[in-house]
């Protein structure tokens, strides 16, 4: 009896508890197991690729480090170093110019204006890839409208260049940046620059002392964020020069595709090591970041 | 002081103004003046009957809605649970969502393509050949949606972590259980329409992410929208950037929607 009034009692305990941890962990499993094949697969086989060869008549592999060494080497470095001098200066220039729009949008207090950009800014973020490639081709390209009408091109221009690129990932790397200052610049208070400019203080040196101190970490965040985004661009650049400007990511798809050399495949997971390297430095920089700028806009 | 500083604002906004319209408006001259025709819009009436688009569409449409329901299936447990019961798994769901912003879209293809390999190399005289063969079926490649919901979860964690920031899940979940819904039912009824928000919000980033993508279908030779209108581009420039306008507008208005079925909340997203 005793026994039997025990179980009672311990039993509907027992089956509570039961049904409120499982649900926890049981939960988060698909997504685990998901990414582990999903993504985990392929991410192996990058490490394992881009560290062995295979030897064309035996079959054999065996490890080795000869395809990081060739993806640092040759027309391979120009890619790699072409693709980090692009992104670098798009970046910069995003930055630069993100940031005065973003200001005149967030002091001109006008709510029409605000939504307006910054819905825009949102679909154009976004706006990338082939369309964007296109309607550019369509606007300065050889035969585009601007192009035609201007006559750029005995000016001696060209989109299909270093600059062309620049102009082009700006499109989406600008809106990029004004989404990304634009919490931080509605995060300076006023009263900052009242109390400078009481101090005597010039808007200039408001801005050098006060204003952009407090926004470095928003905006480092944001240059770094621009600058990963253009780096992993493909489809603009592929769309737009073909091979014309040398990139690491045409060089991937080039070698993967068997274009230029066959049996290079893993020469391009090296070159694709390469790329994550450089984009976990970029994500390394970034993330605390963004924890110190957010933390100063919850103060 | 006031004065200057207005017309500086004027002249920053007009200059951003003329660099984000002329391409659009030039575009839009592009296709409709076609040298030695005059005006014409043959470049838009023709869109439908030509070949590819509509199959290529549907294709990207299918994916995308495919996506969509795998990546929110995944998710939202996983997300509301966190809150819930398992507060320590946490981080290694925020590091797991993460990481698909360290691998660009291009080497995460370079990695696909050399897995999808290993299957007639390694796997012939296995049953999991037969996997490997169904998921790289033309008419529906299901290893595109598995790619694109690991391109999504960034956007997904962010939007869905945000929409849940918001409201006080356990208040509700136990409110809900204590009324006598089961789980499911307290998820669906009580949770769910309490974060519609992030979830539209979640749902037209993957949408815009699907329908746009173009590296690893193309790399993978699968031909959905966005590799359809680059294979148009060779041989039929003008309905090329028709298509990319038309394209644009429909981000537009799916984004004026979205703002408009109350997802104030707007998510700033990166780009692959």
């Amino acid at each position: 009896m005793t026994t039997a009034l025990s179980r009672v009692d311990v039993a509907p305990v027992a089956s509570a508890k039961r049904r409120r941890r499982a649900p926890g962990w049981l939960a988060v499993l698909p997504l685990l197991v998901f990414t582990a094949v999903a993504f985990g697969l392929p991410a192996v086989a990058i490490l394992d690729g881009a560290f062995t060869a295979k030897d064309a008549t035996t079959g054999a592999t065996s490890y080795t480090g000869a395809n990081m060494t060739a993806s640092l080497q040759g027309p391979y470095l120009t890619a790699l170093l072409g693709s980090v001098k692009l992104s670098a200066i798009s970046a910069a220039l995003g930055a630069l110019i993100g940031l005065p729009l973003a200001q005149a949008v967030v002091s001109s207090r006008s709510r029409w204006l605000r939504e307006a950009v910054l819905t825009a800014s949102g679909v154009l973020a976004n706006f990338g890839g082939v369309p964007l490639a296109f309607a550019f081709v369509a606007t300065l390209g050889n035969a585009g409208v601007l192009t035609v009408h201007l006559g750029l091109k005995d000016s001696g221009w060209d989109l299909y260049s270093f600059w062309g690129l620049v102009l082009v990932y700006l499109y989406f790397l600008i809106p990029l940046m004004v989404l990304t200052i634009t919490p931080a610049l509605d995060g300076l208070r006023s009263q900052w620059r009242e109390a400078a400019l009481n101090n005597g203080a010039t808007g200039v040196q408001y801005w050098r002392h006060v204003a952009l101190p407090v926004l470095a970490p928003s905006l480092l965040g944001g240059l770094v964020l621009l600058f990963g985004s253009a780096f992993a661009a493909y489809a603009t650049a592929a769309a737009m020069v073909g091979s014309a400007v040398p990139l690491v990511t045409l060089q991937i798809a080039d070698a993967l595709s068997g274009n230029v050399l066959v049996g290079q495949e893993n020469v391009a997971l090296a070159l694709s090591l390469d790329m994550v390297l450089v984009a976990g430095l970029v994500m390394a920089v970034y993330l605390p970041l963004q924890r110190r700028s957010a933390r100063w806009l919850d103060a | 002081m006031a004065r200057r500083l207005t017309l500086w604002r004027w002249i920053v906004l007009g200059l951003a103004a003329l660099y984000f319209l002329v391409p659009l408006g030039a575009s839009v001259i592009f296709t409709v003046d076609v040298p030695g025709q005059g005006v014409t819009f043959d470049a838009y009436t023709k869109i439908l009957s030509t070949d590819g688009f509509l199959t290529s569409l549907l294709l990207s449409l299918e994916l995308a809605v495919a996506t969509i329901a795998v990546v929110l299936l995944l998710m939202v447990p996983a997300m509301v649970a966190l809150r819930l019961g398992a507060p320590r798994l946490r981080p290694v769901v925020e590091v797991v969502c993460s990481l698909p912003l360290v691998v660009p879209p291009i080497a995460f293809v370079a990695g696909i393509a050399t897995v999808l390999k290993w299957g007639p190399e390694y796997l012939s005289r296995t049953p999991l050949f037969e996997t490997f063969v169904v998921i790289q079926d033309d008419s529906f490649p299901v290893v595109l949606v598995l790619a694109y919901v690991v391109m999504a979860l960034p956007f997904v964690y962010r939007a869905l972590d945000a929409g849940l920031r918001a409201i006080d899940v356990r208040t509700l979940v136990e409110a809900a259980r204590s009324c006598g819904a089961s789980w499911p039912q307290a998820l669906v009824r009580a949770v769910l329409p309490n974060l519609r928000g992030a979830l539209l919000n979640a749902a037209f980033l993957t949408l815009a992410l699907v329908l746009g993508e173009f590296t690893v279908a193309s790399l993978l030779g699968f031909r959905p929208f966005a590799v359809w209108i680059y294979d148009v581009g060779g041989s039929q420039a003008q309905m090329s950037v028709a298509v990319s306008v038309l394209s644009l507008l429909v981000t537009w208005a799916l984004l004026l929607a979205l703002a408009g079925a109350g997802g104030r909340n707007r998510t700033a997203s990166s780009r692959g």
